[in-house]
């Protein structure tokens, strides 16, 4: 069986997937577990009005980070934005849009998106600013809200191994938010530290089925104790 | 001891094991240095139960807690994703969630996630902890940078939650929750009464034990 049509040898090759307008699901938590390689390919690509959802916009200057000050972003949806100075200053400036969720609410809604589910009720944020808007329901006798699913035209994520078959393993908290960006994109890429043959990773290790996956890059960008290294 | 030390040392105190917690960012973080109890084990809403000290020499940058400071893995931990995560927080499976926050009111609801005024840029995991942890302990220091009191009658910053707080820890005393008032409940050493309602805006009631009174 030929099984190695999932793997590409470069971010660039598999960014003809993306289009103006998209929206892309970026995993991460600040830059760890972010697809790092990903996101420095998608700095030479010409693209615009992205909806990125991501937890964070990386750091000012690293990671997505980059990407927003080439204004390649219109609208960010995710939890936590404080860390960049960057996103601040361009919503105060009108030129990003940006949709606030608590962080188990944004990571719900791709689990939702993910497994074919509309939306659904969280008792998270009920009665404070982040709850204007959304329809109310009381069940059970508690106050619930309604959040509708986030799904993904492409997905960048981080992994750890991948086999030829595009099954992924995870690395300790880069895990994060991979796995569920994973599910909830149409087309998924995702950056390993080592692809292996099939067979040589234990099927109860595996986190991410192939099925899910698209296509594999090796990451050349890594996160290291001392900051962000090109391999 | 500094301030923040103090603080953490005083909500180390509040817990006991067998117990899930879960520390959010800045003094909550040091609390871990003061709970000894090995049946204690710490969630992180990144995605690891079981948060231990880190060997300054063996860092791991992959391996961080929700302040994305390098920690280690103590035996019998578990790496999971963010929903599972969260489904651990929201669905009540934390015992205790330990929060900073920027005011706590008379009833003991908290705001710590934005600043009227200010580009609302982050609220991370506060709501959900808020929503779903079976108690919540605030650390924070009593007044804020300005000198005011952060114990308020009203928020003036947005809510986090409508749920209240059960145990407010500052630098000059610890308040419990009860029936939406707060009550005085213990002072921080050299700290008299009289210092603490000087300090304070918020209406309490004062239940201290004969002996510190």
């Amino acid at each position: 069986m030929n099984c190695m049509h999932k793997i590409k040898s470069s971010g660039i090759e598999v960014l003809d997937t993306l289009k103006n307008g998209d929206t892309l699901l970026v995993g991460g938590f600040g830059l760890i577990g972010a697809p790092l390689t990903l996101i420095d390919a998608l700095k030479e690509k010409e693209v615009r009005d992205l909806t990125v959802v991501s937890n964070n916009l990386g750091e000012s200057g690293k990671g997505l980070g980059l990407i927003l000050n080439q204004n390649k972003i219109k609208k960010v949806i995710g939890s936590y934005f404080t860390s960049n100075r960057d996103v601040g200053e361009k919503y105060q400036k009108g030129e990003l849009a940006i949709q606030l969720l608590p962080q188990g609410t944004m990571a719900e809604a791709l689990r939702a998106g993910g497994a074919g589910i509309g939306g659904f009720y969280t008792k998270t944020a009920v009665g404070t600013k982040l709850a204007e808007g959304k329809e109310q329901r009381v069940l059970d006798d508690e106050t619930y809200i309604f959040e509708q699913s986030i799904k993904g035209d492409v997905a960048f994520i981080r992994a750890h191994k991948a086999d030829e078959l595009g099954n992924l393993t995870y690395y300790k908290t880069a895990r994060n938010f991979n796995p569920i960006m994973a599910t909830a994109a149409k087309y998924v890429v995702a950056e390993v530290d080592e692809i292996v043959p099939v067979g040589s990773l234990n099927a109860e290790e595996i986190v991410t089925p192939h099925l899910f996956v698209d296509a594999v890059i090796v990451a050349r960008k890594v996160l290291t104790k001392d900051g962000v290294k090109s391999l | 001891m500094n301030e923040q030390h103090l603080i953490a040392s005083r909500v180390a105190q509040e817990i006991s094991g067998p117990a899930v917690v879960n520390l959010g960012i800045g003094i909550p973080t040091l609390v871990s240095e003061y709970v000894k109890e090995d049946t204690v084990i710490f969630h992180t809403e990144n995605g690891l139960l079981g948060v231990t000290d880190i060997d300054p020499n063996h860092i791991d940058p992959n391996l961080v807690n929700a302040g994305k400071l390098p920690v280690g893995e103590k035996e019998g931990s578990s790496f999971f994703n963010s929903a599972d995560s969260f489904a651990m927080i929201r669905g009540g499976h934390i015992d205790v969630a330990i929060l900073g926050a920027l005011q706590v009111d008379q009833t003991g609801l908290i705001a710590n996630w934005a600043v009227p005024g200010k580009a609302i840029l982050g609220v991370g995991g506060a709501m959900d902890l808020l929503a779903g942890a079976k108690q919540i302990i605030v650390a924070m220091t009593h007044c804020s940078k300005d000198g005011k009191s952060k114990l308020v009658k009203e928020c003036l910053y947005p809510i986090t939650s409508t749920r209240a707080v059960h145990i407010i820890v500052t630098n000059l005393a610890v308040f419990h929750v009860k029936d939406h008032e707060l009550y005085l409940v213990d002072l921080m050493p050299g700290v008299t009464v009289e210092t603490v309602q000087q300090h304070t805006e918020a209406t309490y009631k004062v239940a201290l034990t004969q002996n510190q009174i």
